[in-house]
């Protein structure tokens, strides 16, 4: 009987899963909104929101298309660079640095992904870390203008002017709603593209690539326009990462820094809305709260994923929200 | 679209010129010309390895020839892309099952449909064109689906799979509808169901099909073309094919080689 119902499958969850997937951005936003009277830690709850939106923004890539990418870190990186040297070097408005840090993980993306797109697999992972390695010599290398070695520092931000209000950005908590006030936007953003024509061109490309071009797709084109807006989406963490943490470190833009856009997705759930948020809270969570008392916290970050790999094969929220269609 | 001024002959719809494909060394097609009449059946067949899905890849655009032209409607159409084939009013159907698999077989053709219509809109929502839906509906009954909307296409029986894809290809309202060897793998009953689908999609449109059983394009074909270790062997209508002695010497006696 079981082996019917896997040959029956079909794809009308039920009635409490439907509601949610219509309602996903209020309900995320929600829990975004609730979730520091949960967090004892504010500035962890800060990294958590912007480590999810970087994942996120991996997430349409990898989970949605089927690309895996080993160069996001140039990305997110460039998104942080660009924030924070334009606030540094030029005195921008926090507002404005943010746009440019946006542009620049789109822009970034299509650098890469124009030379990247036309391998596949493995090649693929390889071309786009090779190429995010040349970003970041770039960017190692520009000293005058990002610190080098030392990182970008100096990105303060005390006050946010929002509409006539000061508000304190010192303060956490209040630095926790302003960030979370673009990354809620970036959740509807997101859900407004998943929900689009090409949305559909999206999991078309990803379930069948030969299908889609006979069907009358450009693949190519495809692929690059989602990794510009992954790109976007990263860039934007980036940004809010250069905010953040007032400095950006070079290792933002180091290859473990896409791997770690990886282990995120795989953890939460690929090619889930919210799992990318759900899979970087643990996994910052794991690392702070291990770090307390022994310095291998990555020792017990790699088995809590070996044993998320093994039991949970479509990631945590993934499996919930698999649970939840049956 | 341009409209060429020299003198097209408006009964044929697809022409090759002298269209050869060479693999590295191994030459899989010569010079290989011929002219697909508008509204026939035109089968290609063959023996294994005659060239048939060598020929029907150039003909789809799945790859340009190492030489010679394509022409679809008196339109060089060498080397296109072959996303742009479905927008000329081309469509295939792979001779192995190419469905979306995770997606329900509405989804299938819902996405197909898209195609025309809406490619890179990223920010609407697509429950907006909710016409493409009802046409969807109309297709799936049209390739005798209609109870399965929400089936996962990975899912079908075989023969289901391969009635989705002709759905698919149908999707663009092709004026050349083009099938690689629909019935393979199927059941006795699934090949009758799937033959009477053919004679019925041919009424409004040309059909192209390249088939390895020669017996069972005899009877629906207007026209054959008999394609040999990359060479056309013979062309006509089924009887002058049946009477072809060099075609009776490849089909029956193979053992020459």
């Amino acid at each position: 009987m079981a082996t019917d119902l896997a040959f029956e499958a079909t794809r009308q969850p039920s009635p409490l899963l439907l509601w949610a997937t219509r309602h996903r951005v209020a309900l995320a936003s929600l829990f975004l909104l609730l979730f520091p009277l949960v967090m004892p830690f504010k500035a962890l709850a800060v990294m958590i929101l912007i480590y999810g939106l970087y994942a996120l923004g991996f997430n349409l890539l990898f989970g949605y298309l089927g690309l895996l990418s080993f160069g996001h870190s140039a990305l997110f990186g460039a998104g942080a660079y660009l924030c924070g040297i334009a606030i540094v070097h030029f005195g921008w408005p926090w507002y404005l640095a943010i746009g440019l840090g946006l542009l620049a993980g789109m822009v970034v993306a299509l650098v890469i992904g124009a030379l990247a797109i036309r391998t596949r697999g493995i090649y693929f992972a390889m071309v786009t870390m090779a190429l995010s390695q040349c970003v970041y010599y770039l960017f190692y290398q520009a000293v005058d203008l990002t610190g080098g070695e030392n990182g970008l520092r100096g990105v303060n931000l005390k006050t946010v002017n929002l509409f006539g209000f000061d508000v304190d950005f010192l303060n956490p908590l209040s630095r926790y709603y302003i960030i979370c006030g673009f990354v809620i936007a970036a959740l509807w953003v997101l859900s407004r593209i998943l929900a689009s024509p090409f949305g559909a061109v999206i999991e078309a490309v990803r379930e069948n690539e030969a299908r889609a071009r006979a069907s009358g797709y450009d693949v190519m084109l495809v692929r690059l326009l989602t990794f510009v807006l992954s790109g976007a989406f990263c860039g934007l963490a980036g940004a809010l990462l250069a905010l953040h943490l007032s400095t950006v470190p070079i290792e933002t833009m180091h290859y473990e820094t896409s791997g770690l856009a990886v282990m995120m997705c795989l953890l939460g759930g690929m090619g889930t809305f919210f799992g990318p948020f759900i899979g970087a809270a643990i996994f910052l969570l794991l690392e702070n709260l291990v770090s307390v008392w022994t310095s291998h916290w990555q020792l017990f970050v790699g088995l809590a994923f070996m044993v998320c790999v093994l039991f949970f094969p479509r990631g945590i929220w993934g499996t919930l929200m698999e649970r939840m269609k049956a | 679209m341009t409209m060429q001024p020299a003198p097209q002959d408006q009964s044929i719809i697809m022409r090759t010129e002298g269209v050869g494909k060479t693999f590295g060394r191994f030459v899989a097609l010569k010079d290989i010309s011929a002219e697909f009449r508008h509204g026939a059946i035109t089968s290609i067949i063959g023996p294994n390895g005659a060239g048939k899905s060598t020929y029907f890849n150039l003909l789809s655009g799945a790859f340009a020839p190492t030489t010679g032209k394509v022409l679809f409607e008196g339109r060089d159409v060498t080397g296109m892309a072959q996303h742009k084939f479905a927008h000329l009013g081309i469509a295939k159907s792979f001779q192995i099952t190419n469905v979306f698999p995770l997606l329900t077989t509405h989804e299938n053709i819902r996405v197909s449909l898209q195609a025309l219509v809406s490619r890179f809109d990223i920010f609407r929502p697509r429950t907006r064109l909710s016409e493409l839906d009802d046409e969807a509906e109309a297709l799936l009954e049209r390739v005798g689906l209609a109870g399965h909307r929400h089936r996962l296409a990975g899912s079908l029986a075989h023969g289901e799979q391969r009635a989705l894809e002709v759905g698919m290809a149908l999707a663009s309202h092709p004026r050349l509808l083009l099938l690689d060897e629909p019935t393979a793998g199927m059941s006795p009953e699934e090949t009758r169901t799937m033959m009477d689908l053919i004679v019925r999609l041919a009424e409004e449109r040309t059909v192209i099909l390249v088939e390895h059983k020669m017996k069972l394009v005899m009877g629906i074909s207007d026209r054959l073309l008999v394609l040999h270790h990359g060479e056309l062997l013979a062309e006509g209508t089924p009887d002058d094919i049946r009477r072809n002695e060099t075609v009776k010497r490849v089909y029956l006696g193979q053992r020459e080689h």
